[in-house]
């Protein structure tokens, strides 16, 4: 099942790659120039996010070197125990949705204590592994075309990571517990 | 509720800094943060520029519609409001095919792209349509079918089966997407 999957996602790009020219090629399109001419905006989309991310990034960075973060996933641990939920995981319900960099190596440090085939090394691995980090793609996507009301967006980015943790323990537990 | 947040983690920082006695922390942190947000941007030119380019080549060659057609009933169901024979539908199941097959690089580029055209579809500039929100939704929620960078760390910590949380991952990003589905419909109905 992985080897199948991991050699459909390494060929997936070398073969659009080939097919994507050479379609449009046969469709009469002029595929460098066209090439060119998309290519233009790539690097004006890229600055345009930076005011963003660096806002973001630089709130982020205080919250957490000051041990804030520490302290707000200190005063939750409780609960999450009360739900009979590894309380070392905990941590990443909170990490995972505001930080890919820090949960990530969250994730890892939990794996090198316990294990990577200890259930607390699985459930990491799979909060890690099943979602992206919401408030970095609500930051580069919004910022990229200037977007200033997010609406309801952010909610909903919230309230789905919220659900996929809860998805990922119980999933762990029904297939590894 | 981004201001929110936002001001939330700045003062909230400050101020326990400042009670640890540790207020040093902060400046080093503001310019930490402030360069990793100008990597992270700058690191997306060369992806963005190289995708760009490659897709424009595909929506000019008709790739895009073909795609948008052979999905039409996805993009109906998720994006009622875009027609199915705009651009912006084209790049929104391009995005969601690169998430689907785990192509991150490209997926990234490919959503930029349809936020762009689903921006000029956008009466309000400035505010976030239904469908802005819908197609965001789709990306934090990320389904995702092997979490290459999860394997190689655990393949690195000599896990014994590196690969035995696809399955677990799959079940979780399926129900994390349904329920972003859910949720974004919920919110979508409330407010229109």
């Amino acid at each position: 099942m992985f080897a199948v999957l991991s050699a459909v996602s390494a060929w997936a790009i070398p073969v659009l790659l080939v097919f994507i020219p050479l379609y449009s090629a046969f469709r009469k399109v002029p595929v460098y120039e066209s090439f060119v001419e998309g290519a233009k905006d790539g690097f004006q989309t890229a600055v345009s996010i930076i005011p963003s991310l660096v806002g973001m990034m630089v709130a982020i960075s205080v919250f957490r070197a000051s041990g804030a973060m520490d302290m707000l996933v200190g005063a939750i641990k409780p609960l999450l125990d009360l739900a009979g939920i590894p309380g070392e995981v905990l941590p990443l319900a909170i990490l995972r949705p505001i930080t890919g960099a820090g949960s990530l190596a969250f994730t890892t440090d939990l794996m090198k204590q316990f294990g990577p085939d200890s259930l607390i090394g699985r459930i990491a691995s799979t909060v890690q592994g099943s979602t992206d980090t919401t408030l970095y793609v609500i930051t580069v996507y919004f910022g990229a075309v200037g977007i200033r009301k997010a609406g309801y967006a952010l909610k909903v980015g919230l309230i789905s990571d919220a659900i996929g943790f809860l998805a990922s323990v119980a999933v762990c537990y029904l297939v590894f517990g | 509720m981004v201001n929110w947040i936002w001001l939330f983690f700045l003062v909230t920082g400050i101020v326990v800094a400042a009670v640890q006695g540790n207020i040093d922390v902060v400046t080093k942190a503001v310019f930490e943060g402030a360069e990793t947000g100008v990597t992270v941007s700058l690191g997306l030119v060369s992806v963005l520029t190289f995708w760009m380019g490659m897709m424009r080549i595909a929506e000019e060659g008709g790739l895009l519609r073909v795609l948008s057609k052979l999905l039409r009933p996805v993009v109906r169901f998720l994006f009622p409001s875009v027609p199915i024979n705009h651009p912006a539908a084209g790049y929104i199941m391009s995005n969601m095919s690169a998430n689907l097959l785990g192509l991150g690089n490209a997926a990234t580029p490919m959503g930029i792209k349809a936020m762009q055209e689903l921006q000029q579809l956008n009466p309000n500039k400035e505010r976030a349509s239904p469908a802005m929100c819908t197609l965001l939704a789709l990306n934090t929620a990320s389904i995702t079918l092997i979490p290459t960078t999860l394997i190689a760390i655990r393949l690195n910590l000599h896990s014994g089966n590196p690969a035995e949380i696809i399955g677990t991952t799959l079940l979780a990003t399926a129900v994390s997407t349904a329920s972003a589905i859910l949720v974004d419909r919920w919110y979508r109905r409330r407010e229109g």
